[in-house]
């Protein structure tokens, strides 16, 4: 029974808790995989830097809703991520910085633009929900949301799945066969922009990025082919969502933090037991 | 009919207003080997990268006559490529498929077959489920070659094939080079290594950001061209990089 009490019944008797659980399912089965793809192409701090550029969008969307409304802020800190996206690939273009220099820029300054945005009509109350997150708040329209971005993120991987491994492992051969890898990174960086704004209400735009990526640097030392990696990466971010919930509705914690270091601490151990972890490496023989 | 040829009229290329190659006046002909040589900081990388698309150039024009980009089969320094890519050998010749598959179709049975063929042909027969971060480099480059055969393709590119690559490897990679161009296809390749260009291509662009010498190996390759090419590079390596007018 004890066991039922701690980890079953605090989601069948609140419904705020089953959402949240849906709610963190259907974030690992986006965010994972993209994680992976963007660790992948050596992007994990573009990502860090794209959470927080969604954040002035998603701050007008607070100010034209009046309030937290996840459709109206995800639509702004979509069009607000993609803007950031394309005019860091601008600057990179243009001129002689590179594209995460652009991006830390950007980023910078879309962060303070949208606190700015934000504590203009808002209270701290409001700042802290946009910055960290409310997920036991998340209401039956915003699970639609992010079931929604889950859905057509896997759909979309699906499809261009060939195309986005060749454009990520061997650019140069893309190009040479009229691959069309131009089309195919935008594409990406929209998912990715997608899935932090299906994060961003979850986890706030501090974190949202962080169900992405560390479920896929855990994937990475467990696992030696992408699709096992996507997989593992997904189920590894729902079922921190599943612990972080349980042990912040026990404990009294932020849901959002717990979430994510559980994530880390699954992190911490894989760094060491893995089979490319530390453990083995320094004790070969005995492992 | 003539066959179709690659000719490079006052070929520029440059990198934020500076110029990494001057204008290259050239043809590569249907079915020739021609080795592109040169210092380091010569262009000839660069050269190929225009040559496949990839950059713009700064003036003049690449004709390639009758032939289509999807004729052209490219290899990129090694550098390039992420060898530690979850990809397995398998996964990774597939994707030489890529002129029939498409993005989206299916792979056929017959294309399956063409893949384990050609890594049979570089000697990787069995490899097929290994991941490519367990090769050498040697066995990666191999698997390149391979994805190259599947490609089949008519003008095959290579940017610096044999660089940190073993003397087996590098000799069973020329035969199929060699081989190639015995079936009729054109070859152009960037190297480093200058006796392997004298024994291996009978033709030799050697190039310090602007043409040295462009014909018969034997006649390019000779001491005074490359002193020359040593000097024009140590000059333009002390010099300011000469910029574009306006």
């Amino acid at each position: 029974m004890m066991l039922y009490d701690t980890l079953v019944h605090p989601f069948v008797e609140y419904g705020f808790m089953r959402r949240a659980l849906v709610a963190c399912v259907a974030l690992g089965l986006g965010s994972g995989p993209v994680g992976v793809l963007l660790m992948l192409r050596r992007m994990s701090l573009v990502g860090d830097a794209m959470s927080h550029a969604v954040l002035p969008g998603a701050a007008i969307g607070f100010l034209i809703a009046g309030g937290l409304s996840l459709p109206a802020m995800g639509l702004g800190g979509i069009i607000a991520g993609l803007v950031v996206a394309l005019l860091s690939g601008l600057v990179s273009r243009t001129t002689v910085l590179k594209e995460d220099a652009s991006f830390a820029s950007f980023y910078l300054a879309s962060l303070a633009l949208g606190v700015l945005i934000v504590s203009l009509r808002g209270s701290n109350i409001d700042l802290l929900h946009v910055l960290f997150g409310t997920i036991l708040a998340i209401d039956p329209t915003a699970l639609y949301f992010v079931g929604g971005i889950a859905s057509f993120t896997a759909l979309v991987l699906a499809i261009v799945y060939r195309p986005l491994v060749a454009e990520c492992f061997d650019p140069g051969f893309l190009r040479s066969v009229r691959g069309h890898g131009s089309f195919y990174h935008v594409l990406f960086l929209f998912l990715v922009v997608l899935n932090l704004v299906a994060g961003f209400q979850a986890l706030g735009t501090l974190m949202a990025v962080g169900l992405m990526m560390l479920p896929a640097s855990i994937a990475q030392l467990w696992a030696r082919t992408l699709p096992v990696m996507m997989a593992i990466s997904a189920a590894v971010a729902a079922f921190s969502g599943l612990v972080g919930l349980i042990v912040s509705f026990h404990f009294g914690l932020a849901s959002g933090p717990t979430i994510i270091l559980v994530a880390a601490a699954l992190y911490c151990l894989s760094l060491l037991f893995s089979p490319s972890g530390a453990f083995r490496r320094l004790f070969p023989s005995r492992i | 009919m003539m066959e179709p040829r690659i000719r490079l009229e006052n070929v520029s290329i440059a990198y934020s207003r500076n110029l990494a190659v001057k204008d290259i006046s050239g043809s590569f002909e249907a079915g020739s080997l021609t080795a592109i040589a040169g210092p380091n900081g010569a262009g000839k990388s660069t050269l190929l990268k225009a040559l496949m698309g990839d950059l713009k150039l700064q003036s003049g024009a690449i004709h390639i006559d009758a032939l289509q980009p999807k004729d052209f089969g490219y290899l990129p320094q090694a550098a390039e490529i992420d060898r530690h890519f979850p990809l397995s050998v398998a996964d990774t010749v597939m994707l030489g498929a890529w002129n029939r598959s498409g993005a989206f179709r299916g792979i056929s049975r017959a294309a399956a077959e063409r893949g384990q063929s050609a890594l049979e042909a570089v000697g990787l027969g069995g490899f097929e489920r290994r991941h490519i971060g367990s090769l050498s480099a040697g066995q990666f480059q191999r698997v390149l070659f391979a994805r190259l055969l599947l490609q089949d393709a008519k003008v095959i590119v290579l940017d610096e094939p044999f660089t940190a690559i073993d003397a087996a490897t590098t000799r069973d990679l020329l035969a199929i080079i060699h081989r190639w161009n015995d079936d009729g296809r054109t070859i152009i390749a960037v190297l480093h290594d200058f006796e392997q260009v004298r024994s291996h291509f009978p033709r030799t662009l050697l190039m310090a950001r602007e043409t040295i010498s462009w014909g018969p190996t034997e006649t390019t390759m000779t001491t005074s061209n490359l002193q020359k090419a040593r000097a024009m590079a140590e000059n333009a390596a002390s010099e300011q990089p000469e910029r574009l007018a306006g």
